[in-house]
């Protein structure tokens, strides 16, 4: 698998907000195996420089590092949040958050495909935070983009595949492109799920970060992905609604 | 000069970028900046000269999702 031509050899992408301290968020990107985390750029105070000692402990990882729009609620707004992020991190990646609702944080599409079609053609590489609606995805496509996130559930929920056939019609009508679910999964299962449905990886923050054990969860969501995967690549049976035994009918004894 | 500095009022003594983000103590930080909602490169801040009532935004890298 790759994202814009870099190979990536974790399916597990994860955010670095609300863990319970520095420490334990590295270890649980130790823990998760991630290639791929998440940052956001932020207020910095010419006194605290808060921003610094997070930038170090982030280099430190040696993981790759996808910069946010989080909290951005225009394109306008996104693309003056990317260009900035490109300059601190040194990287064209950009997760691309344009927010429409406050209460669902679902995103403005109108602004992501907007905001996509700036940046794709300012040399970004653009991976979009969107919805599972279908066309969206074409337009996103059409401006640019070659990966596509769209959400499970929404941000922080934790309520896993909010819409599981949406999902696998985009997987079905995008075969060829990176797909990840970002967002809105809560347990190892939910990213199993993701990823028996075809996807290619998931991104998450919350149900690690606010996990009793934070580092104990990273581990278990890698291995939910990895066995998400290998079901998926192993063909699974279609379901049906009658039963069907699997023990051999033919040979049983006749004991009535 | 009085600039809005991430959102609060600052009286600042300098008439550029650079000079502001000197007097205002992140010379060597690794910081982005905008001015007046449009994204000024590190290499520009010298020559981006400010005005009374510019709103400056200095950002850095933090926790994200």
């Amino acid at each position: 698998m790759d994202f814009y031509g870099v190979p990536i050899r974790s399916r597990l992408l994860i955010g670095t907000a609300q863990y319970p301290s520095p420490a334990i968020l590295a270890d649980a990107v130790r823990a998760a195996g991630s290639d791929i985390v998440t940052a956001s750029l932020r207020r910095e105070s010419g006194r605290l420089r808060e921003g610094q000692d997070f930038w170090t402990l982030i280099r430190d990882l040696g993981a790759r590092v996808l910069p946010n729009t989080a909290g951005c609620h225009s394109a306008k707004e996104a693309v003056t949040t990317a260009q900035m992020a490109r300059e601190v991190f040194g990287t064209p990646w950009i997760k691309l958050e344009v927010i429409g609702d406050a209460d669902t944080l679902q995103p403005d599409v109108f602004g992501l495909v907007e905001a996509a079609r700036i940046l794709t053609s300012d040399g970004f590489e653009v991976f979009p935070y969107t919805t599972t609606d279908l066309v969206v995805a074409e337009r996103l496509l059409g401006a640019g983009c070659k990966v596509l996130m769209p959400w499970g559930a929404p941000i922080g929920t934790g309520l896993g595949l909010n819409d599981v056939y949406a999902l696998r019609s985009l997987r079905a009508h995008f075969p060829d492109v990176p797909l990840v679910v970002d967002a809105g999964i809560g347990k190892p299962s939910h990213a199993a799920a993701a990823m028996e449905l075809g996807y290619d990886a998931v991104l998450l923050n919350t149900a690690i970060a606010k996990a009793g054990d934070p580092v104990a969860m990273a581990g278990a969501f890698a291995h939910a992905i990895e066995a998400g995967r290998a079901g998926y690549l192993a063909g699974p049976i279609e379901p049906r609604d009658m039963a069907a035994p699997s023990t051999p009918v033919f040979g049983r004894a006749s004991l009535a | 000069m009085k600039l809005i500095v991430n959102g609060s009022p600052l009286e600042v003594e300098a008439s550029d970028l650079a000079g502001a983000l000197a007097v205002l103590d992140y010379a060597d930080a690794v910081v982005a900046t905008a001015v007046n909602g449009a994204f000024v490169p590190a290499g520009a801040r010298p020559l981006q000269t400010l005005h009374d009532g510019d709103r400056i935004e200095i950002v850095a890298p933090r926790q994200g999702g």
